[in-house]
C-alpha cells in the first residue's frame, strides 16, 4: 500500500528548494525581520522532508519530528521577536549591518 | 654502633634549626648549638670508635632503599669499617676545634649564625660522603660538601670579588663532578651496581686488569677526585678558595674536603686496582702537582695563598701514595695533614684576626713575642709539614716516599721528584715562620686571641707532634703491603731531606748570609719567578683556552644566530594570526557565509565529490 500520491523525490526536491531559498534570504536580507522569516523557511523546509519520509517509509518518527520542529520555531520565534524589538528600540534600525557590534 | 646514623644526623638537625631560624637566635645559641652539635657528634664518633676497635668487624647499616628501579636498589645505608672511623674521626674532631675556633673569630660578624649553619651542614654532607656504603650516596655526600664549599667561599658575598671565586671553585669542581657521574653511570651500566663492595667483586669477577672498560671508569671517576682535591689540571680554584673565612678555609680546603678525592681513591682502590694505567697516572699527577705547588708556594706573599698551595702540594703526596699503592700511607698523611694543616690555617687566622685583616707576609714580622701562642703553633705547623724528624708529618711522608721508591721501574723518578717537593716544603714553610715571626715588626697586633681559638690552637699543636704515633685500624681495609724497606742512603735521604730545606730557608730568609737579590732580580730569572708567583700560569692558559673561546661562542649566540631560527617560528604565527582575524569582523552574515561555505565543502569531502 502506498498512502503517499506524490512521490518522494518530489517532496525533497521542494523541501531543497524552499531552503535554497531560506539559506539565500539569510545570507543576502538585512533586515532582522526578513532573516528570521528566512530561518522560519528553511526550519519548514526540514520539517517537510521529514513529513515527506515519514509518510514514503510509512514510519511515524518523522511526524514526531515535525511536532518537535514546530515547538523549536515557536520558541525560537518567540525569542527572536523579542530580540527584534529590542534591537529596533536600541538603534532604530533593523538592519544587521549597522547593529553589529560583536568585533572586539 | 646503632648511634652511627645519628653522627651525620645531629649536625645535619643543626644546620635545620640555624637555617630555620635565619639569624634570630642570640649568638650564644648559635655558637652552642653550633660547636656542641660537633661535639656531641664527635663523642658519638669516639664511643663508635672504641667499640669498633673492640670488635673491628666492618659493619652495614642499612636505614632504607632509596631508590628502586628493576634491578638497581641503592641504599641508604652507612658502611662503618677502619677508614671511616679514621676519616669521621678526623672530620668530627678537627672539625669541632675548627667550629669552637670559629665561635670566637666570627663573633662580630653579622651572619654569625648563616656561617654555622653552613659548616654543620658541610660537617653532615662529609660525614655522609664517608659513611655511604653505596658511590651514589656517597655522590649525595659529595655534592652537598661541594654547595657548602661554594656557599663559605662566597660568604662575604658582598664583594663581587669572593662572589667570583665562589663561582669558580663550583664551577672547576663541577667539571670534575661530571666525570664522576660519567663514571658512575658507566659502573651502573657495566656492573648493575652501585654498592662499593659488590663493585669491587663484581669488576674483579667481569673484568681482566688492565681491560679498557675498567680503565675508562676509574679514569672517569679519577676526575671527580682530581677536581675535589685540586689536583693537576684542576688545581686552579684552590687558591681563589681562599676568600672565604680563614677558619672554613682550614675545615673545608685544608683538612676534610680537598681530601675527598684521596678518600675515593682509597675506598675504591679494588676497582682501581682493575687498571694500572690509572694507578701510574695518579703517581705522575701527584707529583706533578706537588712539585708546581711548591713552587707557586715559594712565591707568594699572601699569608693564606702560601698555605693553599701547601694543601694542593700535600694532597699531590696522598695521590702519589695512592698511585703507588700505599693506600694506608695515604690516609694516615691524610690525617696527620689535617692536624697540621687545621693547626696552620688557624693560626694563620689568628695573625689575620690580630693585625687588622693583614694578608701579606712582608707587611708582617716580628710576630714572635707579640703573639706567642700563634707563634709556636706556626712553629710546630710548618715543622709537621715540612716534615721535620718526629713530627707528625714525617711519619707520613717517610712511609710515602720510601713506598715509592720501592715501586719498581717509575719507583725512583717518583721519589726524586718527591725528596725535592719535600725540600721546596720546607724551604717554604720555614720563608712563612721567618718572614712572619722574625725580623722586624711591621704592623703591631691590636689584640690576643682569646681562649676559644687558642684552646683549639694548642690541641692541634699536640696532635701534629704526636699525630704520627696514631696507629691507624687500617689492616684490614687495605692490602697488606709487601714493600721492601728502602735501607742506606735512600732511607737516610729521605728521613733528613727536610732539614737540608729548613737550612736553606735559614741562610735565606732569616740570616740572610746569602745575598740573593741581584740573582733573583736578573730579568729571566724574575720572570720565571711571576710565572710561578701565577701558579705556573695556569689561570692564563685555561682563560685563553677555555673562558675566552665560551664567552666568544655565548656572545655570538646572543646575536641570534640560532635564535633567528625560533623567531622564524614566532613570525610566521604572527602573521597567520593576522590573516585569520580578518575573518573574525564581526558581520553575522560574513559568518552565516563562512558556515555555509564550511559545510557545503565538508558535505562534498564527504560524500565524494571533491
Amino acid at each position: 500500500m502506498n498512502p503517499l500520491i506524490i512521490p518522494l523525490s518530489h517532496v525533497l526536491m521542494l523541501a531543497a528548494l524552499l531552503f535554497t531559498a531560506g539559506l539565500l534570504g539569510l545570507l543576502i536580507r538585512r533586515n532582522v525581520i526578513f532573516i528570521l522569516m528566512s530561518l522560519e523557511v528553511m526550519l519548514n523546509a526540514a520539517a517537510l522532508a521529514f513529513v515527506g519520509a515519514s509518510a514514503h517509509w510509512g514510519q511515524t518518527d518523522g511526524q514526531i519530528i515535525l511536532l518537535l520542529i514546530l515547538t523549536i520555531a515557536a520558541a525560537e520565534v518567540a525569542v527572536g521577536l523579542g530580540l527584534v524589538l529590542q534591537i529596533q528600540r536600541r538603534f532604530k534600525t533593523l538592519d544587521l549591518d549597522v547593529v553589529s557590534r560583536m568585533r572586539g | 654502633m646503632e648511634n652511627l646514623p645519628l653522627v651525620p644526623l645531629i649536625p645535619f638537625v643543626s644546620a635545620a634549626l640555624l637555617i630555620a631560624t635565619a639569624g634570630r637566635l642570640p649568638k650564644m645559641v648559635v655558637g652552642l648549638l653550633g660547636a656542641g652539635s660537633i661535639a656531641v657528634a664527635g663523642l658519638l664518633v669516639l664511643n663508635i670508635g672504641i667499640e669498633f676497635l673492640r670488635d673491628p668487624t666492618p659493619m652495614s647499616i642499612h636505614l632504607w632503599t632509596w631508590i628502586s628501579i628493576n634491578e638497581f636498589k641503592p641504599a641508604f645505608a652507612f658502611y662503618l669499617d677502619g677508614l671511616a672511623l679514621v676519616m669521621m674521626s678526623v672530620i668530627t674532631g678537627v672539625g669541632f676545634l675548627i667550629h669552637l675556633y670559629s665561635t670566637e673569630f666570627m663573633q662580630d660578624d653579622a651572619s654569625f649564625s648563616r656561617y654555622f649553619a653552613y659548616m654543620n651542614l658541610f660537617v653532615s654532607a662529609m660525614l655522609i660522603l664517608v659513611l655511604a656504603d653505596n658511590l651514589l650516596l656517597m655522590f649525595l655526600g659529595w655534592e652537598g660538601v661541594g654547595i657548602c664549599s661554594y656557599l663559605l667561599v662566597g660568604f662575604w658575598y658582598q664583594d663581587p670579588a669572593n662572589g667570583a671565586a665562589a663561582r669558580k671553585a663550583f664551577i672547576v669542581t663541577r667539571i670534575g663532578d661530571t666525570s664522576m657521574a660519567l663514571g658512575l653511570f658507566l659502573l651502573v651500566a657495566e656492573l648493575g651496581t652501585l654498592n662499593i663492595l659488590e663493585v669491587a667483586e663484581i669488576a674483579k669477577e667481569r673484568w681482566e686488569v688492565g681491560a679498557t672498560i675498567p680503565t675508562i671508569a676509574c679514569a672517569l671517576i679519577l676526575g671527580g677526585g682530581l677536581g675535589k682535591s685540586a689536583q693537576l689540571p684542576l688545581q686552579t680554584w684552590l687558591p681563589d678558595a681562599m676568600a672565604g673565612p680563614t677558619p672554613c678555609s682550614a675545615l673545608i680546603h685544608a683538612a676534610t674536603m680537598v681530601t675527598a678525592g684521596v678518600y675515593l681513591v682509597a675506598r675504591n682502590h679494588e676497582l682501581f686496582m682493575m687498571s694500572p694505567l690509572v694507578m701510574s697516572a695518579i703517581a705522575i699527577i701527584g707529583v706533578a702537582t706537588l712539585l708546581l705547588a711548591a713552587f707557586t708556594a715559594l712565591n707568594q706573599h699572601d699569608l693564606k695563598k702560601i698555605l693553599a698551595y701547601s694543601t694542593i702540594s700535600q694532597i699531590g703526596y696522598m695521590f702519589l701514595a695512592l698511585g703507588v699503592g700505599a693506600y694506608s700511607a695515604a690516609i694516615f698523611h691524610l690525617m696527620t695533614h689535617a692536624f697540621f694543616k687545621a693547626l696552620l690555617f688557624l693560626g694563620a687566622g689568628a695573625v689575620i684576626h690580630c693585625l687588622h685583616h693583614e694578608h701579606d707576609i712582608f707587611k708582617m714580622g716580628g710576630l714572635r713575642q707579640k703573639l706567642p701562642v700563634v707563634f709556636w703553633s706556626f712553629l710546630i705547623g710548618s715543622s709537621a709539614l715540612a716534615a721535620l724528624p718526629f713530627t707528625s708529618g714525617w711519619y707520613s711522608k717517610d712511609e710515602i716516599l720510601l713506598a715509592t721508591w720501592a715501586v719498581p721501574t717509575l719507583g725512583p723518578w717518583l721519589w726524586a721528584g718527591g725528596i725535592a717537593g719535600a725540600v721546596l716544603t720546607a724551604i717554604y714553610s720555614f720563608r712563612l715562620v721567618f718572614v712572619v715571626f722574625w725580623g722586624e715588626a711591621k704592623t703591631i697586633p691590636d689584640k690576643q686571641p682569646g681562649l676559644r681559638m687558642s684552646a683549639p690552637l694548642v690541641i692541634l699543636c699536640v696532635f701534629s707532634i704526636v699525630g704520627g704515633l696514631i696507629n691507624i685500624p687500617l689492616e684490614q681495609v687495605f692490602p697488606s703491603q709487601t714493600n721492601a724497606h728502602a735501607t742506606g742512603p735512600v732511607a737516610w735521604i729521605t728521613m733528613t731531606i727536610a732539614i737540608v730545606g729548613v737550612l736553606v730557608s735559614y741562610l735565606l730568609y732569616l740570616r740572610q748570609q746569602i745575598n740573593v737579590e741581584p740573582i733573583l732580580n736578573k730579568p729571566a730569572l724574575k720572570k720565571l719567578r711571576y710565572f710561578w708567583y701565577s701558579g705556573w700560569a695556569m689561570d692564563a692558559l685555561y682563560d685563553r683556552l677555555l673562558v675566552r673561546p665560551y664567552k666568544l661562542t655565548a656572545s655570538l649566540l646572543k646575536t641570534e644566530l640560532i635564535d633567528r631560527f625560533y623567531n622564524l617560528i614566532v613570525e610566521s604565527s604572527v602573521a597567520s594570526h593576522r590573516a585569520l582575524s580578518i575573518t573574525q569582523n564581526g558581520k553575522l552574515r560574513t559568518y552565516a557565509i563562512n558556515l555555509v561555505v564550511g559545510i557545503a565543502l565538508l558535505a562534498a569531502f564527504l560524500t565524494g565529490i571533491v
